[in-house]
């Protein structure tokens, strides 16, 4: 793992926050498997270092975006979790009053817009939040989050472009998940770091290992830092691994057993805490008992979504216009 | 002596507007493609010309050709409180940037349980002007179908002014169709002519969108038209008036939303309709409008509901051929004969 000068409550905090997204995410299957959720769902175990440790650099009101797998970020990001489960149960008390669902989860009132669902999209919409910053002189920071699927996209040329040549205070979070859906990276691009790209925008591109919370961490301070002090966007590309499928009813076949085997020795969590236990900075009875707190937090927010009253109908019509 | 009044083309009235709302709220900023440039040409068709002088090129960010940079910072400018004027040199480039402008501007509200809003503009130059199919399109009923977009297509130097100040204070995205011909400039032998000009006061005014303008009064039938049409209409309307038929001319002004109102009142009056726009004619938004009349005033109307628009054929570059596909005042007056028949 990275080297760092975090202290433990800092680490432990992480820590806390990425068992969150991993028992929000494993209820969120489970709940699916009973069929209790509508809709699909496009989940990120395995991903928590990456939303974890870009979010820690943000403040409540440093926006980001996100796309159509957002739920480890949008807990990273603040939201609480009865209101991000709440929203996967379409229900009114949802960060989204029900309206945005897996796919667009965010809120607004902690710094996250609605994720948006359109492979790419968060790259252009990133920068132009950060054009707002700029031009009322605010040091906040923005971010878009982005898989490896939409480095393909028009969307990542336009976006990344425009605001290097703007020197927006944007950083740009590529997670590499080495799939896209079904289709391996290297089969839809020859440069498979794309942290490279950086060089034709003239901006500073950085790969680092997505599993490993702290260098997400480190390489988020320095892109984070470099915005805010009006030098313009860093391409940060965090390599990782979904242990799930692509959704909710893909077994993922395409995918070698081994590999996934291989990943999973290299758990965010696990690295995290074997590293807090070797540090002496917490005890394996401390990290059980986080375990236990958070595993009743996310029940409490089950509990508290399936309580909650459904929409009005009439609310179908509400929103469109302000 | 009365103060001899002022009159603008269509373009200056738009810069007007840009100028007063960018004095009065430091939100506003415009955002596009060679808007700003020193020595440039200030936009395709030169409205904000002298701008970035008064207000500096920081709030006049000139973009790479990039439209779905532009419309995707527009959205995300406007979620953060800004209210972004975004420029399309043509219409015709909207369809490099749907996603933004339809995925994006009018969902996120929604989306959002309406915790957020949207308040940006963008303004399309439409028509056919011998450019050739790819920059000639006039591409509103599109957006015209899309919840959560208000569509606003302007034909007179005294609308631009209010209609877009209006629209820079809206807090919901709006899309500004304006028609090349009628910007005012030189050498437009297309534009048959016409004064491009109308007297707009310097003062302060605003225009409510959702509110049409009768422009001709007349009791034998209602003519729907915008943009250049509107103007072949009035030709039409003034041969037929020497026969005898009487027009009555309504400008929508905004499709989204539309004045019902005043355009069911009208038919109620005279039981006729020519609907009249250079947008093609198949789902364009005469259909929209014809369909509405048909079912609200379906016992009013004396004959079928007449629709001119432009065929549905890419537009031709060749001067005659494209002249030959887009409504005329020819195709007007015998839209408004058959309109006619008992």
């Amino acid at each position: 793992m990275a080297a760092s000068d975090l202290n433990s409550a800092r680490l432990k905090d992480m820590y806390r926050r990425m068992l969150v997204g991993r028992e929000f995410e494993e209820q969120v299957y489970f709940l699916f498997l009973k069929g209790t959720l509508p809709g699909t769902v496009h989940q990120s175990l395995g991903q928590e270092a990456v939303a974890v440790g870009v979010c820690s650099n943000l403040n409540r009101d440093d926006y980001i975006v996100a796309h159509h797998r957002p739920h480890n970020i949008a807990l990273a990001k603040g939201v609480d979790p009865r209101s991000a489960m709440a929203e996967l149960f379409a229900k009114k008390a949802g960060c989204c009053r029900g309206k945005g669902g897996s796919m667009h989860l965010g809120d607004f009132d902690v710094g996250m817009v609605p994720s948006l669902a359109i492979v790419g999209a968060s790259l252009t919409v990133a920068p132009g939040m950060a054009l707002a910053y700029q031009l009322t002189g605010t040091k906040q920071v923005s971010a878009a989050f982005f898989g490896d699927g939409a480095s393909n996209e028009g969307a990542f040329h336009e976006g990344i472009n425009f605001a290097a040549v703007r020197k927006l205070p944007v950083i740009f979070v590529c997670e590499n998940n080495l799939y896209g859906a079904s289709t391996p990276y290297d089969q839809v691009s020859l440069v498979t770091d794309i942290a490279k790209r950086a060089c034709a925008y003239g901006i500073p591109g950085e790969t680092v290992d997505g599993m490993d919370v702290i260098a997400v961490y480190e390489a988020a301070r320095k892109a984070v830092a470099r915005a805010r002090q009006g030098k313009g966007p860093t391409l940060l590309e965090c390599k990782t691994y979904r242990f799930c499928g692509h959704s909710r009813s893909d077994p993922a076949h395409y995918r070698p057993k081994e590999e996934l085997a291989e990943w999973k020795k290299r758990d965010p969590i696990k690295l995290l805490g074997d590293r807090m236990v070797a540090e002496k900075r917490a005890t394996t009875k401390e990290l059980s008992a986080l375990e236990v707190e958070v595993k009743e937090q996310i029940q409490a927010a089950i509990e508290f979504a399936q309580n909650e009253p459904p929409l009005e109908l009439s609310e179908a019509l509400t929103d469109v216009f302000a | 002596m009365p103060r001899e009044e002022r009159r603008l083309t269509i373009g200056e009235a738009l810069r007007e507007a840009i100028a007063e709302e960018m004095r009065r709220d430091e939100k506003v900023f415009l955002i596009g493609e060679d808007i700003g440039i020193p020595g440039g040409f200030g936009g395709a068709f030169g409205v904000y010309l002298g701008l970035p002088e008064e207000f500096g090129r920081e709030r006049i960010v000139d973009t790479p050709i990039s439209e779905k940079a532009i419309m995707g910072a527009a959205v995300g400018a406007a979620m953060m409180g800004m209210r972004p004027v975004a420029d399309l040199q043509y219409s015709d480039f909207l369809f490099c940037c749907m996603d933004e402008v339809v995925n994006q501007a009018p969902k996120l509200r929604y989306m959002s349980g309406g915790k957020l809003s949207v308040p940006l503009v963008i303004r399309f130059p439409v028509g056919a002007t011998t450019r050739g199919a790819q920059h000639a399109q006039s591409p509103e009923s599109y957006l015209a179908h899309v919840p959560g977009l208000k569509v606003v297509c302007i034909s007179d130097a005294y609308d631009a002014k209010g209609l877009l100040k209006t629209a820079v204070r809206d807090d919901n995205p709006v899309m500004i169709f304006e028609h090349k011909l009628l910007y005012g400039s030189k050498g437009r032998m297309q534009a048959g002519g016409l004064d491009l000009t109308c007297p707009v006061p310097e003062e302060e005014y605003l225009i409510p969108l959702g509110k049409a303008k009768v422009r001709r009064q007349g009791g034998d039938v209602t003519i729907i038209a915008t943009h250049i049409v509107l103007y072949r209409a009035h030709t039409a309307a003034e041969e037929l008036a020497e026969e005898g038929i009487e027009c009555e001319i309504i400008d929508p002004r905004s499709l989204v939303p539309l004045d019902e109102e005043t355009i069911f009142e009208s038919v109620r009056k005279t039981g006729r309709v020519v609907i009249a726009h250079e947008d093609n004619l198949r789902l364009g938004w005469g259909a929209e409008v014809a369909s509405r009349i048909a079912q609200e005033c379906f016992y009013s109307l004396e004959a079928p509901i007449q629709r001119v628009a432009t065929y549905d054929v890419p537009i031709p570059f060749a001067p005659e051929l494209e002249q030959s596909v887009v409504p005329s005042a020819e195709r007007i007056k015998e839209a408004v004969r058959a309109a006619l028949v008992d």
